[in-house]
């Protein structure tokens, strides 16, 4: 597509990586039709191209954003459907980080958006501030319904909402790392901010699949977040200084003992990690670094994937509805290796009917977008019921929330199942519902 | 630099553009109606970015009704009216003008009844080529029409562009497989052509709009034919060391009377780009490539590949290699399908539709790349060979203004190439703005006028797609 950019524009160096990015999109429209808003809102500014053709005209006119754009800008889910589509290799995910960006420079957002927003970025991305949010949650539960009338009220209706289908799930504190004797490999397995509160049995899994096959393990006691909750909400500085303060807790490792990957469970943290080289490329002291830290993540299904594993143990043979999370088959194309895992431990996989399309999760998504993220969900668990699963597994605890709230169906995390084949502990979602 | 030119916008509407707006606010839900500029800015072209308009507004209705509400507004009032499906349309048709409303059928997306025994699918216009085929795909029935954009374009853009696609060939394009419509009239009338029948009695209206461009009304539902799927179906890759060897190979099969179900043909341009994008398997050591695709049962399929291959290969074919599984079967479309979209990551592109009869098809390739060269351009060539429905993309820099109306010079001559040789100026993409002015090197006067007397009759006040297809000096009323 053409272009209309200053040279002073371009030669900033986000400008001009967005325009190489403007200059591939063809505008043929395909990726309107695998977009979760636009199947829900059928509106061209709803839709990848026309949220691009939007960020080109901001851009190219050095516009502050007005409402209208971020509102088109905030209902996109960062799914990146679009780009799985894509016929011309358009990286979407790279000029929304920008758009995103521009929108956090030059728009003041209403006060409850504002406070918000400021608030899930100063407590998701901090376990202990994530557990005394949990608490508050809860005791607010009963007067949920009056909040959600108030300005900005919806949004933390919506969040006590969701914390509720967390009660499933035990919390648990940070884990150590695990050795092994005679290890044949060494990895960092990323703690995950939301994940060690919401889901350590998750990582504890994870730990078991990977010492049982001789890999050992480290969790770096000053790990941070990997940045993607901020970088969403539009605080590229903070998400990049998450970023350097990885790469160097990371380098460190390789530095004192080596690596062989850094190893995801959740693959929304993934997809950012995998991108770090890219973030941090004009940063002199940090771009070789970065991209060496990238090069070394997996999604936990991969790592394992390219290991001889050992056989299962236990009887399997029941139905599990695989879901998909985008960021594991869009942002990572991630796609057969969690499945043929499944598979291997003798469980019975079934394709989910649109499986293509977002389940709503998606970061905060749910609680700043909750009644798009809610038909999102209602459409997802639908056609996984379509399948008739005794399970659905998934690999990112943000869609084993967000599908967990709307079926009765148990959810779990892909490697809870391989584990559990392997001999490992039931997980406790499961209990009483495996005949 | 932009050669296409717009008629100047009605001053009086502009200025009354507030108070349009607010009787709009009364005939539309308002999640259907844009007026922003920056929301307006989405619906301001089409595939054809070259060219770009902004709307006076945008409505996207829900319903018949609120289609023929607005249509009978803007017909009272004399607002222009620019009808839009996914804006896929490569010849600029649904590009609007800044005094019209863009009504766009995108909201209209719901399948209204399938019926298997009488084959028939009824479905609200802004419904998807493709999901057409997925509603009744697990019933083993199919939507032949299936043009390379079927992902995103809708049903409404098809009838109005009479679309295609590969496996058109044999099963035909889209008038022949439209049973019935439902269609605004601009005074906002109701009207049902066709049914769910083959055929209906008195004039064939189905097929006058078929094809119209949005320009004698909008469609809002169709009864769609659907076919059972055949029993097998397999492609086949023939690479060829030269164009012409090609060229000439499909004319041969054409001539002997064989009809596959699709014969797509890539130059060595387009197998490069759709290769890197779908890894198909597609061979790159060859000049040009003909994907042919037979169905049937197993020895019907093996009947007609030895037929096509000996061919083939008396027209010097070096590799003939057939789909061994589902899996590439898919890649060898898929590769095929994003032909244009891929072509993105090489170069910007104009993408054109001559037709031109089978016989010539070497001919005109080979006049076809010294045109291009002419003009100082390169051209990828990716097409449906079997009809004879070229696609040459002319490959250039959009952000050059030079080589945009290069661009443009060497397509017109192309155009005027496929006419020359017997041909005509669109297979399948329609004439929209891109090809209004090229209308004279096809029709003579008196073929015009009839047509646009025809044109007139369903929309006296020339309302509906105005700058569209015919040259703009050329209008008549009533
Ligand atoms: C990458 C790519 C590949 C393509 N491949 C093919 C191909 O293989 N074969 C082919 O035939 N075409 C192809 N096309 C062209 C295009 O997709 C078709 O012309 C398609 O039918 C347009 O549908 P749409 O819904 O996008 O319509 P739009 O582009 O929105 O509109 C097209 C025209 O139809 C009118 N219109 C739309 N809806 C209605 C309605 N409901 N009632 C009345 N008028 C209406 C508009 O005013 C306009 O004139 C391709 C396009 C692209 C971008
Ligand atoms: S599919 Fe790619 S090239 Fe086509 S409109 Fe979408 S982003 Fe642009
Ligand atoms: S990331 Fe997802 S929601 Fe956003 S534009 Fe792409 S497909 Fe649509």
């Amino acid at each position: 597509m053409q272009t209309n950019f200053s040279l002073t524009a371009l030669a900033d160096a986000h400008v001009s990586e967005s325009e190489k990015i403007l200059r591939a999109c063809v505008h043929c429209g395909f990726c309107t039709a695998t977009c979760p808003t636009y199947l829900l809102l059928a509106d061209e500014a709803d839709s990848p191209r026309g949220r691009i053709y939007l960020i080109k005209d901001m851009l190219e006119e050095e516009k502050p954003a007005t409402p209208q754009v971020v509102e088109h800008i905030d209902r996109c889910l960062t799914c990146l459907s679009c780009m799985t589509t894509c016929p011309s290799g358009v990286h979407y995910m790279h000029l929304v980080d920008h758009a995103r960006a521009h929108i956090a420079r030059t728009y003041t957002r209403p006060l409850p958006d504002r406070l918000l927003r400021g608030m899930l970025a100063k407590v998701l991305p901090f376990p202990g501030r994530l557990r005394l949010a949990l608490r508050v949650a809860t005791v607010s539960r009963p007067i949920r319904k009056w909040l959600a009338n108030l300005p900005g009220g919806a949004q933390l209706a919506a969040m006590i909402e969701l914390s509720s289908s967390f009660k499933r799930r035990r919390p648990t504190r940070r884990l150590p790392g695990a050795t092994v004797d005679r290890p044949r490999g060494r990895v960092a397995l990323l703690s995950g901010c939301a994940q060690q509160v919401l889901g350590q049995n998750i990582n504890e899994a994870a730990i078991r699949l990977l010492t049982r096959h001789g890999i050992e393990v480290v969790q770096p006691i000053d790990e941070g977040c990997c940045g993607a909750l901020v970088q969403h909400l539009g605080y590229e500085s903070r998400a990049l200084d998450a970023a350097r303060h990885n790469v160097d807790v990371w380098t460190r490792e390789i530095e004192n003992g080596g690596l062989d990957a850094i190893v995801v469970t959740t693959s929304g943290c993934g997809t950012v990690i995998k991108d770090y080289g890219f973030l941090l490329r004009n940063d002199n002291a940090y771009a070789q670094k970065a991209a060496r830290i990238s090069a070394l993540a997996r999604d936990i299904t991969e790592f394992l994937h390219e290991l001889p594993l050992q056989d299962g143990v236990r009887t399997t043979g029941q139905v599990v509805a695989y879901h998909s999370a985008c960021s594991m088959q869009h942002g990572q194309q991630v796609r057969d290796q969690p499945k043929s895992l499944l598979r291997r431990m003798g469980f019975v996989v079934r394709e989910v009917p649109e499986g293509h399309i977002c389940c709503g999760s998606a970061g905060t998504y749910n609680v700043l977008q909750p009644e798009i993220a809610n038909r999102l969900r209602a459409r997802k668990v639908t056609n996984i019921e379509k399948v008739k699963p005794q399970i659905i597994a998934s690999g990112n605890l943000g869609c084993i929330t967000q599908i967990g709230a709307g079926t009765r169906i148990p959810v779990v995390h892909t490697v809870e199942l391989v584990d559990w084949a392997m001999g490992g502990p039931l997980p406790d979602v499961l209990e009483g519902c495996l005949g | 630099m932009s050669k296409i030119r717009f008629t100047e916008p009605n001053r009086e509407i502009l200025a009354r553009r507030d108070s349009i707006i607010n009787d709009l606010t009364r005939l539309v839900d308002p999640a259907g109606l844009i007026t922003s500029t920056d929301e307006c800015r989405a619906y301001e072209t089409d595939a054809l970015t070259a060219y770009r308009k902004m709307p006076l507004a945008v409505v996207l209705p829900k319903t018949t009704e609120e289609v023929s509400a607005v249509l009978k507004y803007c017909h009272d009032t004399g607002v222009k009216v620019v009808p839009r499906g996914a804006g896929t349309s490569l010849a600029g048709g649904a590009i609007p003008s800044e005094d019209a409303v863009v009504l766009g059928l995108s909201k209209m997306n719901r399948v209204l009844a399938v019926n298997y025994d009488d084959r028939f699918i009824r479905v609200e216009a802004g419904v998807t080529n493709l999901s057409v085929t997925a509603v009744v795909a697990e019933n083993g029935f199919f939507y032949a029409p299936d043009p390379s954009s079927q992902l995103a374009c809708t049903i409404g853009g098809n009838i109005a562009n009479n679309s295609g696609g590969a496996h058109c060939l044999k099963y035909g394009v889209t008038t022949n497989n439209l049973l019935g419509v439902r269609m605004v009239l601009i005074d906002g009338s109701i009207i049902d052509l066709g049914g769910d029948y083959l055929d209906s009695a008195g004039l064939d209206l189905l097929g006058l709009v078929v094809g119209s461009e949005g320009q004698l009304g909008i469609v809002t539902e169709a009864t769609l034919r659907i076919l059972k799927s055949a029993e097998g179906a397999r492609p086949v890759l023939f690479g060829f060391p030269s164009c012409e060897g090609a060229g000439k190979a499909v004319a041969d099969v054409i001539a002997a009377g064989i009809i596959p179900v699709a014969i797509e043909y890539m130059d060595k341009a387009a197998i490069e780009i759709c290769e890197a994008f779908a890894k198909a398997g597609y061979p790159l050591d060859v000049e040009a490539l003909l994907i042919v695709e037979v169905e049937g049962s197993d020895a019907e399929m093996d009947a007609t590949l030895a037929d096509i291959t000996a061919i083939a290969r008396a027209n010097g074919a070096t590799t003939v290699r057939e789909s061994r599984s589902a899996i590439e079967t898919a890649a060898i479309w898929k590769g095929r399908k994003s032909a244009f979209g891929a072509t993105g990551r090489v170069a910007d592109y104009l993408c054109m539709d001559g037709t031109v009869p089978t016989g010539k098809l070497s001919y005109v390739l080979a006049e076809i790349s010294k045109i291009v060269q002419r003009h100082g351009l390169r051209v990828a060539n990716v097409f449906h060979a079997g009809d004879g429905n070229m696609h040459p993309l002319i490959l250039y820099n959009a952000n050059d203004p030079s080589q945009q109306s290069k661009a443009e010079a060497a397509g017109d001559d192309i155009l005027r190439l496929c006419v020359e040789v017997g041909g005509c100026l669109t297979g399948e993409h329609g004439v929209g703005i891109e090809k209004r002015d090229l209308m004279r090197c096809q029709f003579d006067d008196a073929d015009l006028v009839q047509q646009i007397r025809v044109r007139a009759a369903f929309d006296p006040r020339w309302l509906l797609n105005t700058d569209k297809v015919f040259p703009l000096d050329f209008r008549c009323q009533g």
